[in-house]
């Protein structure tokens, strides 16, 4: 909860000129673990603890980190799928519970999931999934069927030939084509694609990527990227968030993340890219073991267990948010951080 | 306010439609040449319980002292004579309106109750799963004959008491297939996304939910049929169901047991209705739910 707050300031307010279209302070989701008699609770799950962030209108916040890290959490955090125990989820100015009722969010946030064929319902055709929205949201049932066929054309998929087909009959791309336009039968503002592309076949990807980006322009959409695939996540993205164990390591421009990170996990992340040339290979540093469990997460710095130039404060004192030298870079290291008590003032190269 | 404002530009031409998922099974169940049979037979057994008054050759009511317990064969008597002379065939072709009703109204209300029960406890989740699961599981705690027996003494004889004594006996193994059906659909991603556009649960459930979970609980409720129909004669057999002298297999199986040295195979005659009854019901069942089996 303190550290939450404490985020929370760090992170500041936006002037309300130009602000940011979602804004999220110190987001907690702690999954209670029932076992034991009555199902008592044993235990919780830190899932995602105390992060902020904010997502500027027309850009792509790509989300990085390792299983488990608590990126999905954060997606259906962002449209209240899972109701955070803490924390405040801003649109375009006004707070959810406040000024925004949960039906202006999820008309203006949308969401596509990762596997394809589970988010399309197999008893309805194409044209009834994508058409189920907008008639719940009031529009008339032919209204809602012709801007299904629409977006089926929008996304590459000729309404003729697929609107009354069934989910089982067309390919995974396909599929996720279909998502998207479902996605977007409420013209929401934000889409955020937890994993979207991550199960397809990579010439697949890059179609369904490249129409993504055609969408975003054409629509003026903004986007939250999710994805453990750091190539994707550099090719979609403006601004990166790297999480670790439910907290935010690292978030900035992706060009200044990716040349010089500034948090030694990211680093480590970044270093375990398989690069496109040969003479280039993967050596230094790369992570050992698994993450620590969130259950019982790890005092101080949670990366501390597994960092390289962990020293005696980085267990003791949780670092927050600094700023670094690029603009809106910032990392939650010691390392660079204002008197933190740390003896490197910079991560050796 | 819609970024896609629907113009009237785009007719709505008819798409090339694909078979849906139902007109697939039947489909399959067609095919099923064991399923079909079953089907055949039921249809036969229903349309004789429908047609009973114009098919049978004598009154089921009417005995006569000097032609009890007569064999399979005799003239005026083809399958026999009862302990009371009453004709045999007459009172099987009666005794199917009784049978059936017996085996499937039960299993038919208790479909629709158990099933909103369940879907209500699975989609909800939570402590209302809980409370009502626990309540559920109280009542299927006791072996279904027990219970039967239990609850239409406690009502007392007759066809109402039996089945709504039926009817209670089936609502938890119902309610529990649907809950655990219901419990796996709602973490599904379509229904996550459906949560997120901001349907309300109600709808949720009617589009879909229902379309996914009303086909398991449907076949697992026809597997149900003969189990009611033979607990429904065990029930009259006891004397807790149908009063005699309603012709009612499960009824004409007690009266005639006394019968069994002297006429074996007419005091056997009701008990093989129900045997090809709920087998046909059982039968098709399978066949159903293999035709359901789609692998996508």
């Amino acid at each position: 909860m303190t550290e939450a707050l404490m985020t929370h300031e760090t992170a500041g307010e936006a002037p309300s000129a130009d602000r940011p279209l979602l804004q999220v302070r110190g987001i907690v989701k702690h999954f209670p673990l029932k076992g034991g008699l009555f199902g008592r609770s044993t235990g919780t799950v830190r899932a995602v603890d105390g992060i902020s962030f904010d997502v500027r209108k027309g850009e792509t916040l790509g989300i990085v980190g390792e299983s488990g890290c608590g990126k999905s959490t954060t997606a259906r955090l962002l449209v209240d799928l899972i109701t955070p125990d803490d924390g405040e989820i801003v649109f375009d100015g006004r707070k959810l519970g406040r000024d925004l009722t949960l039906t202006e969010l999820r008309r203006n946030v949308q969401m596509v999931f990762q596997d394809s064929y589970a988010s399309l319902n197999p008893r309805l055709t194409l044209e009834d999934s994508i058409a189920f929205a907008p008639a719940v949201h009031g529009m008339t049932d032919a209204d809602a069927r012709r801007l299904a066929r629409e977006l089926l054309f929008k996304v590459g998929l000729e309404p003729k030939r697929f609107a009354g087909r069934y989910p089982h009959e067309i390919s995974g791309g396909q599929r996720q084509r279909v998502n998207i336009a479902r996605a977007l039968a409420l013209s929401p503002k934000v889409v955020i694609l937890d994993e979207a592309v991550s199960a397809l076949d990579k010439s697949v990807e890059a179609q369904v990527l490249n129409l993504l980006m055609d969408l975003k322009a054409e629509l003026d959409l903004t986007y939250v990227f999710i994805s453990h695939d750091l190539n994707v996540v550099r090719f979609m993205s403006d601004r990166v968030m790297v999480m670790y164990l439910g907290e935010v390591a690292e978030i900035g421009p992706v060009d200044a993340i990716y040349a010089k990170p500034a948090h030694p996990y990211s680093r480590a992340l970044l270093a375990s890219m398989p690069s496109m040339d040969p003479d280039s290979r993967t050596e230094a540093v790369v992570l050992t073991g698994d993450p620590p469990n969130p259950i019982d997460p790890p005092s101080g710095c949670r990366f501390h267990t597994r960092c390289g130039f962990a020293e005696a404060v980085c267990s003791r004192e949780k670092p927050l948010l600094h700023a670094r030298a690029a603009q809106g870079h910032s990392a939650a290291c010691h390392v660079g951080g204002v008197d933190t008590g740390h003896t490197l003032s910079e991560l050796p190269a | 306010m819609s970024l896609f404002s629907p113009s009237a530009a785009v007719p709505v031409v008819p798409a090339e439609r694909s078979p849906g998922y139902w007109s697939l099974v039947l489909r399959r169940l067609s095919r099923d040449k064991v399923a079909m049979i079953a089907f055949v037979v039921i249809l036969a057994l229903v349309l004789m319980a429908i047609f009973a008054p114009y098919i049978a050759p004598a009154d089921p009511y009417k005995s006569s002292m000097l032609r009890r317990l007569r064999p399979i064969g005799t003239p005026g008597y083809p399958l026999g004579a009862d302990e009371l002379g009453r004709d045999m065939l007459s009172r099987l072709i009666h005794g199917a309106r009784l049978s059936l009703m017996m085996g499937i109204l039960p299993v038919f209300i208790a479909f629709g109750i158990g099933s909103v029960i369940g879907v209500a406890a699975g989609y909800i989740g939570g402590r209302f799963n809980a409370l009502t699961m626990r309540t559920v599981d109280v009542f299927y705690a006791f072996p279904s004959v027990l219970l039967a027996i239990a609850l239409s003494g406690a009502l007392g004889a007759g066809i109402f008491s039996g089945l709504l004594s039926l009817t209670i006996v089936f609502i938890p193994p119902i309610a529990r297939i649907a809950e655990s059906v219901t419990t796996q659909v709602r973490k599904i991603d379509y229904v996550e996304a459906a949560r997120a556009s901001g349907a309300s649960g109600f709808t949720i459930v009617r589009v879909h939910v229902l379309g996914n979970v009303l086909g398991p609980i449907f076949v697992y409720a026809t597997s149900l049929i003969s189990v009611s129909m033979i607990l429904a004669s065990g029930l009259s057999f006891l004397g807790l169901g149908v009063k005699p002298p309603e012709p009612e297999w499960g009824l004409m199986l007690n009266t005639l047991r006394n019968a069994i040295y002297v006429q074996p195979w007419v005091a056997a005659l009701p008990g093989l209705m129900i045997f090809i009854t709920s087998i046909a019901f059982n039968l098709l069942s399978d066949g159903l739910r293999s035709a359901m089996d789609i692998k996508a």
